[in-house]
């Protein structure tokens, strides 16, 4: 707003005999000093140079389905092989590992999230409340590469034992199943702990570290706002801790924990370093999620631009696009549903 | 009422001896039946098998017992109480599993004062911890970061003001399209530059190019931090500037800024903090390198995460030690981040 304007009342027509006592609204003419003006266009300008640089980033990776769709056509979004010797490239499997590995993550990540956020709102003691958020807070600066070391190397063996039994006992159901002898007697030790290891399960707990924090906050962002006469009238007529918690908290955060979820979905399908380090690569469509060997879209282009030549570096491109398109989608819906929870729905007491 | 009669005030929440005593009970009936059952009976055996199972019986017991003098609500509620209470303690154990593990395995190569100062230029893997060291991983980082910080941070923070003090139909256009683009995984950002750098413009693999990834990805992230800080300043403290007669600029530069100060220290340096563990745009743009590179222009350039990632690649049970010690060095760094940010945040209430 270079100047102000007071708006003048259009709806009603001029009044022939006009009072002289009632104020006359006027147009302000603003005379910005040198330096507001300088300051004024120097801010704009700067901000100008940054949408041309994001918004040129999003046009730029756009544009590069075009040559990937005229090299290599429709499939490109069917094909789950990534040949580049063979020029047979497709983002079907590393789609499909995408969604995947952040499903899986967010399953874990979910009720952790949740609860801990419950915990610091309406368990923890209050001293101990400040310093919980912090080390949230804390957590999520923890690089990714941290956790991806940790999971590869200190829970990968629990956690291949653990899937070992599950997939031995409810092997019957597809995403449980691991194709491989599960009844093979040591088991982890070749050929059986191969089969475990580096796979999308094991990647998510990793993603799962990364995505918390993010979901954790925002959910108990919005469930400290919750209304505290609502949670004492609770108490006051006998309500539990639990039953307080159901009537008012919960239904107040529904759109915190939501859009909580979906922030940490969008950060889970981008997540790069510690699913690198952690899997297997391996292109193909399975439901099998024990088993070792996945891909996903940031694993893809992490091992695939360098040998990429500069059809098969569109194509990456490409695969990165629709990453983006992924994560703004779920982001843009999290940012909806967050503001929407906010405000409103509180009694006035 | 007469003064003999004074109330005396109890605590409403405290818990009774039974309650005490009952949630004793469950623990050690718990742990006992579970020890039985995992250890003598069932087939079972693992570590996560057991402290799975014991959760479990815990929680049995403990409903079961309270079930005994108490009506359904208050059993139902202390089952919730105990899950909710195992939700932050398995993430708990797990973030100090993490840190302590990544800190004890790198503690062989930390120790050597070497490791901090030396590259790994000649060093072959196997060579004991006096050899090499992660100082050129360290100079990388920060010349990286440096650089990163000085082109994004101005940028981020004009943008906020841009969007947050001039506003206007310009200004929902930039938020709109800065909100958009926080969206951007950074591997994407990394291949971004990668391809329109070093493929298209022909720039070397550097420091430099590194760090125009860590700038992109880390811009919209400060922006859009920023803009919620300037945002949550009184708009009471702009007008009054203004009925003081002050222009645009003198508001924003002697009020608003001021005002925002601590919470914009901490959105910076939390974007900081954000960039330095950031690996996945330097595995595209920096290249590798064993020896010191101090130009950013030229030669490839290592950087902490990077040389984490790589020494943990080689599969080497010494580079692991090594990747681990750097691991280490990165969390130190992050950590001291994080407490600059809140040294940065108290200044708010000392005011």
């Amino acid at each position: 707003m270079s100047h102000v304007v007071v708006p003048t009342p259009l709806a009603s027509p001029p009044d022939p005999a006009p009072d002289p006592f009632e104020d006359q609204p006027r147009s302000l003419p603003v005379r910005h000093s040198v330096q507001d003006r300088v300051f004024l266009q120097v801010t704009r300008a700067l901000a100008f140079v940054v949408l041309v640089i994001t918004s040129g980033i999003g046009v730029f990776l756009g544009l590069q389905a075009i040559p990937t769709l005229d090299h290599y056509g429709a499939s490109f979004f069917t094909e789950y092989r990534w040949l580049p010797s063979q020029d047979v490239v497709g983002i079907a499997a590393v789609v499909v590992g995408t969604l995947q590995v952040a499903l899986i993550a967010l399953a874990l990540a979910f009720p952790l999230s949740l609860l801990t956020a419950l915990f610091i709102t309406d368990w923890a003691p209050a001293w101990l409340r400040p310093l919980l958020v912090r080390l949230v807070d804390l957590m999520a600066a923890v690089p990714g590469i941290v956790f991806g070391l940790w999971v590869l190397l200190v829970v990968q063996p629990h956690a291949a034992q653990v899937n070992h039994w599950i997939s031995k006992h409810f092997g019957w159901f597809p995403l449980f199943h691991v194709r491989t002898d599960v009844d093979y007697p040591i088991w982890n030790q070749a050929p059986g702990y191969p089969s475990y290891a580096g796979s999308a399960a094991i990647a998510a707990i990793a993603v799962t570290m990364m995505i918390f924090p993010m979901a954790t906050s925002v959910m108990r962002e919005v469930f400290a706002e919750a209304p505290v006469g609502e949670k004492e009238a609770a108490l006051a007529l006998g309500a539990t801790r639990w039953a307080m918690v159901r009537t008012v908290v919960l239904p107040f955060g529904r759109g915190g924990i939501i859009g909580g979820t979906m922030l940490a979905l969008g950060r889970a399908l981008g997540e790069t370093i510690s699913v690198v380090l952690v899997i297997s690569q391996a292109y193909e469509i399975k439901p099998y999620v024990l088993e070792s060997g996945t891909s996903t879209i940031s694993a893809l282009i992490a091992s695939g631009f360098k040998e990429a030549s500069p059809a098969q570096l569109s194509a990456l491109l490409t695969a990165g696009f629709v990453l983006f398109v992924m994560t703004l989608a779920v982001n843009s819906l999290a940012a909806v549903v967050v503001a929407r929870s906010r405000g409103g729905g509180v009694t006035e007491l | 009422v007469s003064a003999g009669t004074e109330e005396e005030l109890r605590r409403a929440g405290r818990r009774t001896p039974e309650d005490r005593w009952t949630l004793l009970g469950a623990l050690a009936g718990g742990t006992a039946s579970t020890w039985l059952l995992y250890t003598q009976i069932l087939p079972f055996s693992g570590a996560v098998g057991f402290v799975l199972m014991w959760f479990v019986v815990f929680v049995a017991f403990y409903a079961a017992l309270t079930g005994l003098a108490q009506p359904r609500q208050v059993v139902l509620d202390r089952v919730v109480s105990a899950v909710v209470i195992a939700a932050p303690t398995v993430v708990g154990l797990a973030v100090l599993s993490t840190v302590v593990t990544t800190v004890l395995k790198g503690l062989p190569a930390l120790s050597h004062l070497n490791f901090f100062v030396d590259d790994m230029s000649g060093v072959r893997a196997d060579d004991p911890f006096t050899l090499g060291g992660i100082g050129h991983a360290i100079v990388g980082t920060v010349i990286e970061v440096a650089i990163a910080v000085v082109i994004a941070m101005p940028l981020g923070l004009a943008t906020a003001i841009y969007i947050s003090e001039i506003g206007g139909r310009g200004a929902v256009l930039v938020r709109t399209v800065v909100e958009a683009m926080t969206a951007l995984p950074s591997i994407v950002a990394g291949l971004f530059v990668y391809t329109v750098c070093i493929v298209k413009l022909g720039m070397p693999t550097s420091g430099l190019a590194a760090a125009l990834a860590l700038a992109v990805m880390a811009l919209p992230i400060m922006a859009r931090a920023s803009e919620v800080v300037l945002r949550v300043v009184p708009n009471g403290l702009r007008e009054a500037s203004y009925a003081l007669g002050a222009g645009r600029w003198q508001t924003v530069w002697k009020v608003v800024l001021p005002t925002a100060r601590p919470g914009l220290a901490t959105a910076l340096i939390l974007g900081v903090a954000r960039a330095v563990g950031e690996t996945s745009p330097l595995l595209l743009t920096s290249g590798a390198s064993t020896f010191l590179n101090a130009d950013p222009t030229q030669n490839p350039m290592n950087s902490l995460p990077l040389f984490v990632y790589a020494a943990v690649s080689t599969g080497n049970p010494q580079m692991e030690q090594r990747a681990y010690a750097a691991a280490t060095v990165l969390l130190a760094v992050v950590l001291s981040l994080f407490l600059l940010a809140r040294l940065a945040a108290r200044g708010r209430k000392n005011r």
